[in-house]
């Protein structure tokens, strides 16, 4: 049996959550996975605690204050042991699975859903099939959110290993990002307009639930399109993000194909929406056919009455 | 004056309906298109040609139908058209070695590809290649200029940023706000007439196979409700039965 190594989800120097879901992916491979760390200061590491893995290792090295791929695929190439690597699914993660593969000439398989054996699960063609590999040695798999259970207790200690790699890219600037609001592909819950919605200020109504709820607000392509307030970082589907939360709450979105790739694999999803026609309804674990004027303020009282 | 690489993957078009037919997607009645992103990729390419001079050349792996879409690439602006000879499965490292390979046989100081194709939807061959050349990359650009190195925007941490990239790298493409150009007719009349540079693919053998392909598992049909005042028992069941409140 090849060992297993998790590559820790960072979220601005932290150990992301997600990180113990990873943890569980890669136990299917039987024995205990080791857990790294990408970190600046070791102390970082101590969120990996209890996470379920075998062993922690903090890999400290300044080519980790900002991401760029080259520099962290030679720095974790350095202290991560051979075998089979699993990391999160994020674009960021995706990328660095790519480089991590193509250090070691073995292959990298994206978007994991599932995991038996050495057969490897994932969505292609946009989600409309379902593609199951199987790898006859080692590789590296990025794994999706909120699809394994997280992982607890192992190891609560870490061991700290220097390393190094030439950082390629320097940033010039970051950016403000369009609000200050969770990014929908960050968020446990996104709630999306479209151009159903009437007019781009007609969002605050979106903004007021997602706020209730802990929610991202996104949008259909139609609404970015239309509406120059309303920034492509939030939009949804193909040519947007895509996005696995626990809930999608689409309102005012007809549910084209092209926005559906981006958002089938939720694990609930509502619909708001006045034509009772709308290919959306066919995706809905939860259809309400009234026009959101009628059901958000319904939805959004609802909600704030058991939020507390 | 850079010589400037793109990488073009025919895919099916994207309002498709996908059929599994046995244990494979069948494909055999589907139109194939550029996937999405790499018309981006085609337009940043000429942007930096018109901006530094230099020649493009559009590069993909496959089959003989694949030379459609370099006939494409030809119409609306790049210089040559290259095709390795590759039918069939490859894994990833398969596929990234062929395409180094030909990058390195080709000569380039800068390669463009799309952040993902629209069959794959993996994103795993930018950084690859770059990965096997010893490049620099960069994900997921919304927008590029071009100077010494290429100066890109593309997300980082929470938000986005504009990084420097030295050259030689590899630069995969999102959408952006690029509006990508269009054909005339002359330049589909050249397209016509250009042939396509077809070279042999050595590729290590594949250690990733398919194993099925399925339909995604039918979602069982959910509840519907008329009205908006149904919204009250909506929000009590994403509570109470769906858990996720
Ligand atoms: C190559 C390509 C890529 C694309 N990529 C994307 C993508 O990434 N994301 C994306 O979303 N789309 C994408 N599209 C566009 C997609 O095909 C649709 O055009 C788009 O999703 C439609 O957006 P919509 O549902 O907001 O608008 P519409 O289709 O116009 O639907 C509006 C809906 O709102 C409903 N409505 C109207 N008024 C109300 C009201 N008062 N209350 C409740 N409901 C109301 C209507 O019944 C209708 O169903 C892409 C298209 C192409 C060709
Ligand atoms: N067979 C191929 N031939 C040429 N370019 C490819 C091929 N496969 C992938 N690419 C390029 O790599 C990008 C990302 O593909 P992928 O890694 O499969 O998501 C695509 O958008 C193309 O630009």
């Amino acid at each position: 049996m090849t060992q297993t190594i998790v590559i820790a989800e960072m979220n601005n120097n932290a150990v992301h959550p997600s990180t113990a879901e990873l943890v569980s992916a890669a136990k299917t491979f039987g024995g205990e996975p080791t857990l790294v760390v990408p970190c600046t200061d070791a102390s970082q590491a101590a969120g990996a605690a209890g996470m379920g893995a075998g062993n922690i290792i903090a890999a400290k090295s300044g080519a980790f204050a900002h991401y760029d791929a080259s520099g962290w695929a030679a720095a974790l190439d350095g202290v991560v042991p051979m075998g089979t690597i699993i990391t999160g699914a994020s674009p960021q993660s995706k990328d660095l699975a790519a480089r991590l593969a193509a250090r070691r000439n073995i292959p990298v398989v994206q978007d994991a859903v599932e995991i038996q054996g050495v057969n490897i699960t994932s969505p292609v063609y946009s989600g409309k099939a379902m593609q199951t590999v199987s790898a006859s040695g080692p590789v590296v798999i990025s794994v999706r959110s909120n699809v394994f259970a997280p992982a607890e207790g192992g190891a609560m200690d870490h061991s700290v290993l220097d390393t190094d790699g030439n950082v390629a890219t320097s940033v010039q600037e970051f950016m403000a990002r369009a609000s200050e609001r969770l990014d929908v592909s960050e968020a446990n819950i996104v709630i999306s307009g479209g151009r159903g919605m009437g007019s781009p200020d007609n969002f605050s109504h979106l903004e007021a639930i997602a706020d209730t709820i802990g929610a991202a607000v996104g949008a259909s392509r139609a609404a970015v399109d239309t509406w120059e307030t309303i920034p492509h970082s939030m939009q949804v589907g193909q040519t947007g993000k895509t996005v696995n939360p626990n809930l999608y709450i689409a309102v005012g979105i007809s549910g084209a194909i092209q926005h559906l790739a981006g958002m089938r694999s939720s694990k609930y999803i509502v619909a708001i929406n006045k034509d009772a026609d709308a290919p959306i309804f066919q995706h809905a674990d939860y259809g309400i056919v009234a026009s959101w004027e009628e059901a958000l303020p319904v939805l959004h009282q609802s909600l704030k009455g058991m939020m507390g | 004056m850079p010589n400037i690489i793109v990488l073009v993957k025919q895919v099916p078009d994207t309002n498709a309906k996908i059929v599994v037919s046995g244990d494979r997607v069948d494909l055999s009645t589907v139109k194939m298109v550029m996937s999405p992103y790499d018309e981006f990729a085609v337009e940043t390419a000429l942007l930096h040609k018109e901006a530094a001079g230099g020649e493009v050349t559009a590069l993909t792996v496959g089959g003989a139908g694949a030379e459609k879409i370099l006939k494409d690439a030809k119409a609306i602006g790049v210089d040559h058209i290259v095709r390795v000879d590759a039918d069939g499965e490859m894994d990833s490292n398969a596929l990234q070695t062929v395409i180094a390979q030909a990058v390195a046989d080709l000569g380039a100081e800068v390669v463009y590809c799309g952040k993902s194709a629209a069959d794959t939807g993996a994103g795993s061959t930018g950084p690859g290649v770059a990965e096997r050349m010893g490049w620099a990359s960069a994900s997921n650009i919304s927008s590029a200029s071009f100077g010494d190195g290429v100066s890109v925007v593309m997300p980082s941490g929470n938000g986005n940023a504009q990084v420097s990239v030295p050259l030689p790298a590899v630069i995969s493409c999102d959408k952006g706000s690029l509006k990508v150009r269009k054909p005339n007719v002359k330049g589909i009349m050249q397209a016509k007439r250009a042939s396509v540079d077809v070279r042999p693919a050595e590729a290590p053998s594949s250690t990733v196979s398919i194993v099925n392909h399925a339909l995604p598992p039918a979602k069982p049909a959910g509840k519907s409700y008329e009205g908006g005042a149904a919204a009250a028992e909506v929000a009590q069941l994403l509570r109470d039965e769906a858990n996720v409140l």
